[in-house]
């Protein structure tokens, strides 16, 4: 089974999103992808597909859409409003979506970033290997009214009903950072008050980057205006040259000679990324050894904790939209009895 | 990680060293400053690694006298590539290296000055110049592709004379065209996209560095040469039209 997700109305921040395009960087492409990778695997988890599915992220505000054939979907990342031909769903899960129905996903209540995933991956035209927008870069474009997503082949395990207990990453908070190259430049007591320092995420940011205002003085650099410019990592974070930080997300720049004080770790920059504006972030400087043995740690029990985190959506006399779904694990269409194809996505898993 | 090797101390003190960035990566950094010397190591010092196909690290990129490397932190770390590039630092005298094979020079026509490039009067005053005598200047002879960049095949070029060592902007401009020829820091860049910078605009082209539905999507390549032939803003469109992606830019082999 496959099917087509036709857009009838979108935010302008909707794209479609996978893991990005690594391996660019020499031509200075940077890797792009889901702002919020963990809410890719997350979605991915749910509907038991390949992390690597390509996605609709919705950058604050979704859109209206419509099955052509039976859809299963997860919603997954910030939460937004959600309704079902009309009735209201749960985020962070898995749902039907039966041909000719209206999924309308609305403004986030947490959080920037929300995603659409279907069973099956979206199969739109990849583009060097991948198929994310990069926005930046010019490469694909957010989703225009209209536009018709084709689905690739629904995988055999995906079921709608399935709920996953997510982490909330979406109202700020502390963010580990670790040394880089340039850390070094700024004064021992600039890098305390940095540490020290109450931020909150400004009205400016995008898939680039986001920026920070705090009160008090400005973060500077010795010798910060004539700095060779070097290469540059998702989570650097960036002191332009009046003295603002900007934490960069997957679609920044690969190169800059602003002077970065330091690197958010990868596990924390769905906070930086999910940080709505007016959100409060800080910053704790952690050692390299440290942070590489929490990483590796995590690394481990990934899938594991994600199918762990996984139940079925329990019946819940405050809303219909649970009752839909109880009834659907009762066996309407139990993604078990769809297609025999091989469990892979349409993308570029093999 | 703050191990030094030094392959030749009297001469470089300090490099090249090894740094760490953020859980996955780690910088071989030749040279703090503009230096073509480090930028031709970087160059070779690239090739030399990827050659060595080390377990763990999954790409490398060259900056104006850096090498990058990006790494799996579960297969490795920076600890056994810090060892095992120290290794390969010492090997050779890589300051001493040549320009990589198969350059070739551009001829891109451009525009200086006037509303398309609104800001070569200053930056031609920051570099003590008559703008006349800036644009005799950036078109005289060939820049050198140092390293590609910050936006796909961003080509950062140069060394130009040490009186163009002007400084950023402190303030971003929210967004130059494609094809803009801005400079700072004794480099000219060509703009493949419509970006924000604090580099300031002192010419336009049609050229495109990054195409991505091409059979080569970057067609710079660092090592390479680029000749800025002065044009007419009448030229510039007229090249634009007939050119989309090159703006009457040709390359020829440099040997």
């Amino acid at each position: 089974m496959s099917g087509t997700l036709i857009v009838r109305n979108a935010g302008p921040g909707v794209s479609v999103q996978d893991t990005g395009r690594p391996g660019w960087l020499a031509q200075g492409l940077s890797r792009g992808g889901a702002a919020d990778l963990l809410a890719l695997a997350e979605g991915a988890a749910l509907l038991r597909q390949p992390p690597d599915c390509a996605a609709l992220e919705m950058a604050g505000i979704g859109g209206t859409f419509e099955a052509e054939g039976d859809l299963i979907i997860a919603l997954t990342g910030a939460p937004m409003r959600a309704t079902l031909g009309g009735a209201p769903i749960v985020w962070n899960a898995s749902h039907a979506l039966r041909a000719g129905q209206r999924l309308v996903i609305g403004a986030a209540e947490a959080g920037v970033y929300g995603y659409l995933h279907v069973a099956g991956g979206l199969a739109t035209p990849l583009h060097m290997k991948s198929r994310a927008a990069h926005l930046t870069a010019g490469i694909g474009a957010p989703v225009a009214v209209g536009e018709r997503l084709p689905v690739g082949p629904t995988l055999k395990g995906a079921r709608p009903g399935l709920l996953l207990d997510a982490a909330d990453r979406f109202r700020g908070g502390t963010v580990r950072i670790v040394p880089s190259a340039q850390t070094g430049l700024f004064a021992p007591e600039d890098r305390e008050r940095f540490a020290a320092t109450g931020f909150v995420r400004d009205t400016r940011g995008n898939r680039q980057g986001v920026r920070l205002v705090h009160d008090g003085a400005p973060f500077a650099a010795t010798g910060q205006l004539n700095i060779l410019s070097e290469i540059i990592v998702p989570g650097d974070i960036q002191m332009t040259g009046d003295g603002t930080p900007y934490v960069l997300l997957p679609e920044c720049q690969t190169m800059g000679g602003y002077p970065r004080i330091g690197t958010v770790v990868p596990d924390d920059l769905p906070i930086v990324a999910q940080a709505a504006p007016g959100t409060r972030l800080q910053f704790r400087f952690v050692g390299l050894d440290e942070a590489l043995a929490d990483y590796r740690q995590r690394r481990k029990g990934e899938a594991a904790r994600l199918a762990a985190a996984i139940r079925p959506l329990v019946r819940d006399p405050a809303g219909m939209a649970d009752l839909l779904s109880h009834q659907l694990i009762g066996g309407v269409t139990a993604g078990n009895d769809l297609d025999e194809e091989e469990k892979t996505c349409p993308a570029r898993w093999i | 990680m703050n191990a030094a090797v030094l392959s030749d101390p009297a001469r470089r003190a300090g490099f090249p060293h090894l740094v760490s960035m953020g859980l996955s990566g780690v910088l071989v950094r030749f040279s703090d400053r503009m230096d073509d010397a480090a930028n031709r190591a970087a160059l070779a010092f690239r090739a030399a690694v990827d050659g060595e196909r080390w377990e763990g690290v999954e790409e490398s990129a060259t900056s104006l006298g850096s090498v990058f490397l990006r790494f799996d932190p579960c297969l490795t770390d920076h600890r056994v590539l810090a060892e095992r590039l120290e290794g390969l630092l010492t090997r050779r005298d890589w300051y001493a290296e040549g320009l990589p094979a198969g350059r070739r020079l551009w001829r891109i026509p451009a525009l200086f000055g006037g509303p398309e490039a609104p800001q070569l009067h200053e930056a031609a005053a920051l570099a003590g110049l008559s703008p006349d005598a800036a644009v005799a200047e950036l078109t005289a002879r060939p820049v050198r592709v140092l390293t590609i960049g910050f936006a796909p095949g961003l080509p950062y070029m140069g060394p130009l004379p040490a009186h163009w060592d002007i400084p950023r902007q402190t303030a971003l401009t929210p967004i130059l065209p494609a094809g803009a020829v801005v400079v700072a820091v004794r480099q000219v860049i060509i703009f493949p996209t419509a970006t924000p910078t604090g580099w300031r605009h002192v010419g336009q082209t049609g050229f495109r560095g990054f195409q991505p539905d091409a059979a080569t999507p970057f067609p710079l390549r660092a090592g390479d040469e680029v000749l800025f032939e002065p044009v007419s803003v009448e030229e510039l469109h007229r090249l634009r039209n007939e050119d989309p992606n090159g703006g009457g830019a040709r390359s020829e082999a440099l040997q």
